[in-house]
């Protein structure tokens, strides 16, 4: 047939790759701007209740984590099923929130410790108990601006 | 010179987009997505223990008392309340829109706007007091709290839209301190009750 007339030259040319570091590095721009540095290991297991009126805390390098809620399964053997209060990597009593407190200050400038917010996550199935030794381990280490950690929710009508 | 004629061989480019995958799966392994947010309240400070403590007293009127047992009942007031009307029964308490003897009484308070003039407006006097048992779960404080948020945020929100003409969301800085001066977010946190509440 006329048609098979350049036989053997039919080999489809290879696609070119030479934008593929482009589109990587495009995807790689998005994640460095997008998330954050992990800042800690999550040792206890919570679940964050749900609220409508949540505000954006403004500056993360001022914000310190106070994390309340059940040890994780391999941390469970040690240290049991009750609630606990973790503060940087190590389970705490709330006695301990002074000294933290004291600590996490020390490490801001002198301008911006007024600003300084401390992040309540806890746990929905927490008692109000250990929430209020917190509240008022805070208190007494005078760091009054809180915020209670919550996940986005839409008004129910 | 002769030297500069010869052209430079081509930088093998092959291996960039190899360069660029691990650096992507370092970011990824990382760093989290999740934003932080949350219901932000500043606690009152602790009185000086040199200093007497006066008692406070508000005026009853001035006070809506919020109380949340260990199984989650509400009272509000002197009633048993389910939460879905704790939104509206906060907001009537903070605006007392026909200036009833038995909610919070104004005071009319100098209000500085941006462009340097005065208003004067009824601040109200009104303090949600939220108590709680020892054994309240967090979830049904939060969702209290964000009923109580909300309340005030309409409020604000309302204010806004008559005096501004815009939503809270959308005002300036400057322009939501004054709103937040007209319509204060006062919650007090008391520590919580040991048992059931007495009259």
């Amino acid at each position: 047939m006329a048609v098979m007339k350049k036989k053997g030259n039919k080999e489809l040319p290879a696609i070119s790759t030479a934008s593929l570091p482009d589109v990587i590095f495009m995807i790689l721009f998005f994640f460095m701007v997008s998330t954050t540095m992990r800042e800690q290991e999550v040792l206890v297991r919570y679940k964050l209740p749900n609220a409508s009126e949540i505000q954006k805390l403004e500056k993360k390098s001022l914000v310190s984590y106070i994390n309340i809620g059940v040890p994780v399964t391999h941390m469970q053997a040690k240290y049991g099923t009750a609630p606990r209060i973790q503060l940087n990597d190590s389970f705490k009593t709330a006695k301990d929130i002074g000294d933290f407190i004291a600590a996490e200050r020390e490490q801001l400038n002198e301008a911006d410790r007024a600003q300084m917010t401390t992040s309540i996550k806890a746990d929905i199935y927490t008692k109000m108990g250990i929430i209020t030794d917190v509240k008022q381990e805070l208190r007494r280490a005078n760091a009054l601006k809180i915020s209670y950690a919550a996940l986005e929710a839409q008004v129910e009508k | 010179m002769a030297g500069n004629k010869r052209k430079t061989p081509d930088i093998n480019a092959s291996s960039q987009a190899d360069i660029a995958f691990l650096l992507l799966v370092f970011f990824l392994v990382a760093t989290t997505m999740n934003t932080d947010k949350g219901l932000v309240r500043v606690l009152p400070p602790i009185p000086p223990e040199d200093v007497k403590v006066e008692d406070q007293k508000v005026n009853e009127r001035n006070l809506l008392l919020v109380f949340v047992n260990a199984s989650g009942q509400l009272m509000v007031g002197d009633e048993s309340m389910d939460i879905r009307g704790l939104k509206d029964k906060a907001k009537e308490f903070i605006v007392n829109p026909l200036d009833d003897e038995n909610l919070p009484e104004k005071k009319e308070t100098e209000i500085e706007m941006p462009d340097g003039s005065k208003w004067t407006y009824n601040v109200s006097e009104g303090v949600v007091s939220l108590q709680t048992t020892r054994d309240t779960s967090y979830e049904i404080y939060i969702q209290v709290q964000n009923e109580l948020t909300r309340a005030f945020n309409e409020v604000r929100n309302e204010v806004s839209q008559s005096k501004f003409g815009k939503s809270f969301a959308d005002l300036s800085e400057d322009e939501k301190s004054v709103i937040t001066k007209a319509v204060p977010l006062k919650i007090s946190e008391a520590e919580p009750r040991k048992g059931a509440i007495k009259k």
